[in-house]
């Protein structure tokens, strides 16, 4: 049955080989042909997609893709015009909420509320009780290392801060699934490591986390499959190494030590798609090519010197971003 | 419901323990206070001067009618030419001067008092009343007649309001307390509406700014915000408004108490007049009892009934449209367009209650009382003066009615307009979100 509504879905470029996962894993989240539209344009346009559980699930897309609005649809803030969301294989409804952790892109708190206070007040919201959701923060405050603001007004934190008590209050709830849009934004390097932690062990404890990002070496770094959207549209869809590996372009870099640098120029020239250039070590030379086999390239070289190393050169995120959605912008 | 417990709860507290409500709790009965007392300090403070006047009366036609009090001491100064009794005032011998002019044949008609300082009203207004009596009295007698059947003749007219209702039954009315009270009624809930409503739409506001509606909005929906954040609001509303009324009466108790026990002389002065009131006025027995006849007209427990219901009925109604305004709010300006129709039904509610207050079972003030969104106005400014039942039942169901489909509409375009940012809105825009799923 997925199988079946998976074929309805169009991906211009790609369909998922979600037989790998089927077996291991549930879908947690499944997206079936939502769409949403608005007086004068279509947010999002039949979007599919399943989100297996216990992964980090990234959802990409340029400024105004519908990304948000999707967001806001699994949360409940706005319903489809059409197309349906089941999470667990029920349809969404509002028991989902509780199980749901959302860490929106445009946070703020109120300034004029004492921190602890204003923490125990989200949980509260999100249905704990107020002795266990004082108890849960502490632990949570210790580990940001903010445990001596709980008395102190938002207004004097900094905003590194705040981001801190946001993403506390959204995981205080200890959610099956967790959105997070932009989570990064606003951290140092050091906090920024901290909540990756943070994210990855939610994850091995068993959390379904759907992450919204711009920033794509976190997505290369934690994301293990992803949606591309683009103007409302679904555009690209898989794991992340399937992906790449989809849009590898043979890229090879060779690196190899030589007495003499000039035999191994000479060998450029004699091969179409390859680009010789010296590198910082004297006698060390790399070698860019494109081909699918340089074999008989790398035997040569192998004779004329060392191979110092050979390695295969995949699409970054971000190439492939730009790719696809210049592509398809072109394209519309 | 629990969900909107905690918001109410949130939206309660954070209100109750700011400043500006504590400031606003205490100075509103002071400020109601101080209008029962600083005319007392004032009389209390004049009554300690003792003023001296010299009078020069050149027409001696009120030598002797003056008579000294505690306040004031007149003393003649029979013959002394004006200019130096002028001149004691100015070195303090005496605190004024009053000077009659000569006259020959006509009767005396101007005086004039000379004071290096400012004359107190009531040494003005005895002077001129005991005048008046004295060339009042001399005229009669030039007519033949004697004052004292003038005064015997002097009678109070007690007229009396009855109105009737269908059954015949008869009611005394009083216009002068329906007046008051139904205006008082009218600006308590126009000033509760506007400065309560304003919070609410300030409350939505920074939500919105703040961006922190968001993550709240994940939990709840944005209707139990909304409710909540109203309802919340309504309580500190009530709260304030209980706390006015305790505040106001034990500041007027503890005052009364301060005043009888600091000094006595005033009070027994106090009741003195009073009995020379009672002396004088052959009709006091009546007085006493229009009094209580006033106090038994009104309907106590009609009008608290109703002010409750339209007073909580009408801050619901405006507060759902002041919610719709503060999710429309991006910078202040613009939320200028948005607030103004909302404001406009209830200047022309106030103003127009003045009119009520003259004509209240007129066809437009029956009318005024009827529209929704004057409705909670104009009809307590009706209420003292008896409206009937079936007027007050269509009325409320018409304003519950408004509020409830106000509140639908309200919602929808809360719902859009708290998470939209930085986009001009026009009416027409905001009508497309009623769409909307």
């Amino acid at each position: 049955m997925l199988n079946e509504s998976k074929a309805q879905c169009r991906f211009a470029s790609f369909r998922i080989p979600h037989s790998a996962f089927l077996i291991t894993k549930m879908t947690k989240i499944s997206i079936q042909q939502v769409t949403k539209r608005y007086a004068d344009h279509t947010a999002l346009d039949r979007i599919c997609i399943d989100i297996p559980e216990r992964c980090i699930y990234g959802l990409l897309g340029p400024n105004g893709a519908g990304k948000t609005t999707l967001i806001r649809i699994l949360n409940q803030i706005t319903a489809p015009d059409s197309g349906e969301v089941r999470i667990n294989g029920e349809k969404l409804c509002q028991k989902h909420i509780a199980c749901i952790g959302y860490l929106p892109e445009e946070r703020g708190l109120y300034k004029k509320m004492k921190v602890g206070e204003q923490a125990v007040y989200l949980a509260e919201l999100k249905g704990i009780k107020k002795a266990e959701a004082q108890k849960r923060l502490k632990v949570w405050f210790d580990r940001f290392d903010i445990g001596g603001w709980w008395d102190k007004k938002v207004e004097e934190l900094s905003k590194g801060m705040q981001q801190k008590i946001q993403f506390i209050t959204t995981i205080i709830h200890e959610p099956e699934i967790l959105i997070f849009d932009e989570p990064f934004s606003g951290f140092d390097p050091i906090n920024a490591n901290l909540l990756k932690e943070s994210i990855l062990e939610l994850r091995d404890k068993g959390a379904t986390i759907l992450l919204s990002t711009h920033n794509m070496a976190s997505v290369e770094e934690l994301c293990d499959s992803i949606t591309l959207i683009n103007q409302g549209k679904g555009i690209l869809q898989g794991k992340v190494g399937d992906i790449k590996r989809q849009h590898d372009t043979h890229k090879r870099e060779i690196i190899v030590r030589v007495d003499d640098i000039q035999p191994v120029f000479a060998l450029g020239d004699t091969y179409n798609n390859i680009k010789v250039e010296p590198t910082d070590i004297h006698d060390e030379v790399k070698l860019t090519t494109y081909s699918e086999s340089p074999r008989a390239l790398l035997s040569q070289l192998m004779q004329i010197g060392e191979l110092v190393s050979y390695k295969e050169v995949l699409p970054s995120m971000n190439d492939i971003f730009i790719q696809e959605v210049q592509s398809q912008n072109q394209a519309s | 419901m629990n969900k909107i417990g905690l918001i109410i709860k949130r939206e309660y507290l954070t209100r109750v323990r700011k400043r500006s409500f504590l400031i606003m709790t205490f100075l509103g009965p002071i400020l109601m206070a101080a209008i029962y007392i600083i005319p007392i300090m004032l009389a209390l403070n004049a009554s300690n001067e003792h003023i001296r006047i010299a009078v020069v009366d050149e027409s001696h036609w009120f030598e002797d009618r003056f008579t000294n009090t505690e306040e004031h001491t007149f003393v003649n100064m029979p013959g002394q030419p004006i200019d130096s009794v002028k001149e004691m005032v100015k070195t303090g011998v005496f605190d004024m001067a009053l000077y009659v002019p000569p006259t020959q044949l006509n009767i005396p008609s101007n005086a004039v008092v000379y004071s290096i300082r400012q004359v107190p009203m009531e040494v003005e207004t005895y002077i001129s009343s005991v005048m008046q009596k004295e060339i009042e009295d001399q005229k009669l007698m030039a007519q033949g007649v004697d004052p004292e059947i003038v005064s015997a003749v002097k009678t109070d007219v007690n007229l009396q309001v009855m109105r009737m209702d269908e059954k015949g039954n008869e009611k005394e009315t009083f216009t002068k307390v329906q007046f008051t009270l139904g205006i008082t009624l009218a600006m308590l809930v126009y000033m509760f509406i506007i400065f309560f409503g304003g919070q609410v739409m300030q409350g939505v506001a920074e939500e919105k700014t703040n961006r922190i509606i968001e993550v709240i909005i994940s939990s709840v929906k944005p209707f139990q915000l909304m409710m909540g954040k109203i309802i919340g609001v309504s309580l500190v509303a009530l709260t304030q408004f209980v706390l006015w009324i305790l505040l106001t009466v034990v500041l007027y108790v503890g005052f009364s108490a301060f005043i009888g026990i600091s000094n006595p002389e005033m009070l027994s002065s106090g009741t003195v007049m009073a009995q020379e009131i009672t002396a004088n006025d052959i009709t006091s027995n009546e007085s006493v009892q229009s009094i209580l006849q006033i106090v038994h007209s009104i309907d106590f427990g009609t009008i608290i009934t109703t002010f409750l219901i339209f007073f909580v009925l009408g801050y619901l109604l405006y507060a759902t449209l002041y919610a719709a305004i503060g999710s429309l709010v991006d910078n202040n300006t613009d939320s200028q367009q948005f607030t103004l129709p909302v404001t406009v039904p209830l200047i022309v509610a106030i103003i127009s209650s003045f009119y009520i207050v003259n004509n209240p079972d007129s066809g437009l003030s029956v009318c005024l009382s009827m529209i929704p969104f004057t409705s909670p106005i104009s009809m307590m400014v009706r209420i003292p003066f008896g409206v009937p039942i079936w007027q007050v039942v269509v009325s409320v169901a018409l304003l519950a009615g408004t509020f409830v489909l106000m509140t639908w509409i309200a919602a929808k375009i809360y719902r859009t307009g708290i998470l939209m940012y930085g986009k001009k809105l026009s009416y027409k825009e905001i009508f497309k979100w009623l769409k909307y799923k």
